[in-house]
């Protein structure tokens, strides 16, 4: 298990340093960069602010000095935010992301599993047939759309009690979290509903589940210790990325409820060529990623014995 | 039943999360108080009035900092820390005002403004607006390395008596006094702060009209009254607080709905649903012009003055406002010069009058025959149209690329880029036509018309006309306002006759505001808006 554990920390570092790699080329390789602004500069100021950020050295000198800071955990300043580094962006701005994406990620799971659980029971009937409309609905229609009604239904609700219930946007209490951190969520929750709808199908025809039947067991303790236990594995597999995703993923919904998460500046990065802030956010995201990835592994282990067993042999 | 028992419980949670927080909640405007809330498109990136370059960073700092004259009422220019003044051909005198201080409680002096304009025009700077210090004698030598900064021709004869020479004669001079590039900055503070200056609110000294009390990045702003304002007496409001920086509209839009900000700007999308809601939409002609530049680069078919000519001749800016743009508040663009800039006495337009040019699609076709031949084409390639990636910016290309193709039966291409790729792609020449806009720096047709001087950085197609060179250099080497008025009058009908550029529109903006927010200046240069002298009424 420890090897195990070694070499997949190893294959992510190795990852890790290729993101970084291919994002500089990339990054590079784009026309325009982050010292050109709407009023052009003369030659002496653009020369003087190439110097200062290190943007006169051949291109292969900037990636060594730039691997060589990132070692040392240091991505530099902001281009387009003067004074500001990298590591502050990241130190201020990724916990507002995670505290959201993991509100999110605790609605999708709860709601993914119970309303996937009971599709599989209620196969093609009813409750079937309107759950699973609602989840296409929420799979194809993109999150500024719910973003949008969620922020309108805040009004219409604030409006009806002539109060203030839910605050519109903004950025400081659990009331602020709420409505984002469930329209952040819907995708992936319409998404586990059907991963755990099929995975539930699968076992409610399984044998153990016929044995326990035929046992006399209660109905509710067969779904809670056999089928929901066993159905739920590939939910936790996908947990891991959908985590990530969810913490990196909220660009529009963290602009549309003015949320300060870290999203904004990935984003706004690209479109500026704030290199500094491109490859600071970007190793950071890919590094986060890998690392929940390999958390799901080990955690995996733990929820199913069988996988650790072979893991150990 | 099952269901909506859920439902009850559901909302019961969500009550009783909510309760505690209905007191805490900003409203937009608040009278006893005082209070005003807004919010802001975006985080502004750079606080240091010596480098600062946006219209953010610039509204921020035309609460917190003043210059030695300040835009009053009417957009009149009034003093700021300079209580007098006086200005001829070849320099300036301020004399500043005793009581004029820092946040800190230390007098503002002329040494704070010597120290600031040096370093905006020191090389190692790099500040991106040095340029517009280049009336001062030796800025721009200054700037490109061949003097040293201390040759700048400011003094400070005494604590309070600060003494400019010119470059050459400066008719707008006094205009840029209230420019934020010439805020003063104190030495000891500016030093002390090293790399941190401007990076949080520590790091920061005011000496105008608020303080800035609050700055979470990315998140909220608040600026409250500042005590050491000289003129503090003016100010009415207590705070004007930003708990919101949200880029998106139609959010914005929803939380001056929800009564939490007190203003908004609209864009197409929420202007319809303003309407909807019958609020009062102001509108406000915010100083811009938008234009398609024309590629003059060698091998290019728009450097060729026929060709232009059709394209300029089939082009009604009249259709483009109304039916492209449809919002309120932009004006067909008639001259490179816009109708809010000064002439001699009046406004510029209103003394020297642009040219009328009508679509004649007959006369358009004549000429694209004429540079068919003078080209040696059989077919004209299609044309690049370098645009930006905004919704506007779309169809608006799209409506140039119908307009081309069904009167003159040319094709053109839509070359959409993000901002930074766009600006690379136009600083190398790579388009035949680019959708450009033009901000005013300050009010004099200058900030206009030096963009298609030969030399200029930003003149991104390379127009270059020995005539208009000449008539740029009468204008810079003169005080007399006639004499400079007759030559931007001549400039003027030579982009229309040269068709140096197509002329499209005069940007406005459409805004919602609280009725019980009174006295907000909208401003065309400067701190837009202005909350200075603006008051909550009940």
């Amino acid at each position: 298990m420890l090897l195990y554990s070694f070499k997949r920390l190893l294959y992510g570092l190795v990852t890790i340093w290729f993101i970084a790699t291919a994002t500089f080329i990339a990054m590079h390789s784009v026309p325009g960069d982050p010292l050109l602004n709407n009023k052009a500069v003369s030659e002496t100021i653009r020369k003087n602010l190439e110097k200062r950020y290190g943007l006169d050295k051949p291109l292969s000198q900037q990636y060594v000095i730039y691997i060589g800071n990132m070692l040392k955990g240091d991505f530099g300043v902001s281009f387009t935010q003067q004074n500001r580094r990298v590591n502050d962006i990241i130190r201020e701005h990724f916990p507002v992301s995670a505290v959201l994406g993991i509100l999110a990620i605790t609605f999708a799971t709860l709601g993914g599993i119970l309303w996937g659980a009971i599709t599989a029971l209620y196969r093609n009937k009813l409750p079937d047939i309107i759950i699973m409309f609602l989840v296409i609905l929420g799979i194809s229609v993109p999150s500024f759309v719910f973003a949008a009604l969620g922020q309108l239904s805040i009004i219409q609700m604030n409006d009806l009690f002539n109060r203030s219930i839910l605050p519109v946007a903004g950025w400081g209490d659990f009331t602020h979290m709420l409505m984002p951190a469930l329209v952040l969520g819907l995708g992936t929750m319409a998404f586990l509903v059907r991963l755990m709808r099929s995975s539930m199908l699968e076992v409610i025809n399984s044998d153990y589940v016929r044995t326990a039947k035929a046992k006399g067991l209660s109905p509710l303790k067969i779904f809670f210790s056999h089928q929901l236990r066993n159905a739920v594995l590939p939910v936790i597999t996908i947990l891991g990325p959908a985590i990530a995703a969810i913490t990196t993923g909220g660009f529009v919904v963290e602009q549309i409820f003015a949320i300060p998460g870290l999203g904004r500046y990935f984003v706004q990065a690209v479109q500026q060529s704030d290199y500094t802030v491109i490859m600071g956010t970007t190793v950071f995201y890919g590094a986060f990623l890998v690392f929940m990835v390999i958390l799901v592994d080990i955690v995996y282990g733990f929820v199913d014995p069988r996988i650790r067993i072979h893991a150990e042999s | 039943m099952k269901i909506s028992k859920f439902l009850k419980i559901v909302s019961c949670f969500f009550c009783l999360l909510a309760l505690p927080n209905i007191n805490l909640m900003a409203q937009a405007v608040d009278f006893e108080k005082q209070k005003v809330t807004i919010a802001l498109a975006d985080e502004p990136p750079s606080l240091n009035s010596i480098k600062s370059t946006d219209q953010i960073s610039f509204f921020i700092l035309g609460h917190t900092n003043e210059g030695l004259l300040n835009y009053g009422k009417r957009n009149k220019l009034v003093a700021g820390v300079a209580e007098k003044w006086e200005v001829n051909d070849k320099g300036a005198k301020f004399w500043l005002r005793k009581n004029a201080k820092w946040s800190d409680g230390k007098p503002v002096t002329a040494h704070d403004f010597v120290f600031a304009w040096r370093t905006v025009v020191n090389p190692a700077t790099a500040s991106e607006y040095a340029f517009i210090m280049y009336p001062v004698k030796n800025a721009e030598a200054i700037t490109n390395g061949k003097k040293s900064p201390d040759t700048l021709g400011v003094k400070a004869i005494d604590d309070y008596t600060l003494e400019v020479t010119f470059e050459r004669p400066c008719g707008y001079f006094l205009g840029l006094m209230a420019f934020g590039t010439y805020y003063p900055v104190r030495e000891d503070f500016y030093k002390a702060q090293g790399e941190r200056y401007a990076a949080d609110k520590e790091n920061l000294l005011f000496n105008g009209a608020f303080k800035l009390t609050h700055w979470v990045h990315g998140a909220a702003l608040k600026l409250e009254k500042n005590e050491h304002y000289w003129n503090k007496e003016a100010v009415h409001l207590n705070e004007v607080d930003m708990p919101y920086i949200t880029a998106d509209a139609l959010a914005r839009f929803n939380l001056f709905k929800d009564g939490k900000i007190a203003s908004t700007g609209l864009d197409g999308e929420t202007l319809k649903n303003a309407l909807q809601n019958k609020y009062k939409i102001r509108k406000f002609s915010d100083g811009a012009i938008f234009y398609q530049e024309f590629n003059y680069r060698e091998g290019r078919v728009t450097a060729n003055i026929h060709f232009r000519k059709a394209l300029q001749l089939v082009f009604d800016p009249n259709e483009l406002v109304d039916k492209v743009v449809a919002v309120p508040g932009n004006i067909p663009a008639r001259s490179l010069i816009p109708l809010w800039v000064k002439g001699v006495e009046d406004k510029f337009r209103k003394e020297y009058p642009a040219k009328e040019i009508s679509v004649d699609i007959k006369k358009a076709k004549e000429h694209l025959a004429i540079a068919k031949k003078e080209l040696g084409l059989t077919e004209f390639p299609p044309l690049v149209l370098l645009v930006g990636d905004s919704p506007t910016a779309s169809k608006q290309a799209e409506y140039l690329q119908n307009l081309y193709k069904k009167n003159l039966g040319l094709d053109v291409k839509i070359d959409k880029q993000i901002f930074k790729q766009r600006l690379a792609k136009m600083s190398v020449g790579d388009f035949d036509l680019v959708s450009a806009g033009w901000g005013p720096d300050f009010n004099d047709p200058m900030t206009f018309a030096d963009l298609f001087a030969s030399w200029n950085e930003n003149n991104n197609g390379r127009y270059n006309n020995p005539e208009y060179d000449k008539l740029i250099r009468i204008a810079q080497n003169s005080a007399d306002p006639k004499i400079r008025m007759d030559a931007f009058s001549k400039m003027q009908d030579i982009i229309i006759d040269d068709v140096a550029i197509l002329l499209q529109y005069e940007a406005g903006s459409v805004y919602v505001q609280s009725r019980k927010l009174k006295g907000v200046a909208r401003r065309v240069i400067g701190a837009d808006p202005s909350y200075i002298n603006a008051r909550v009424v009940e």
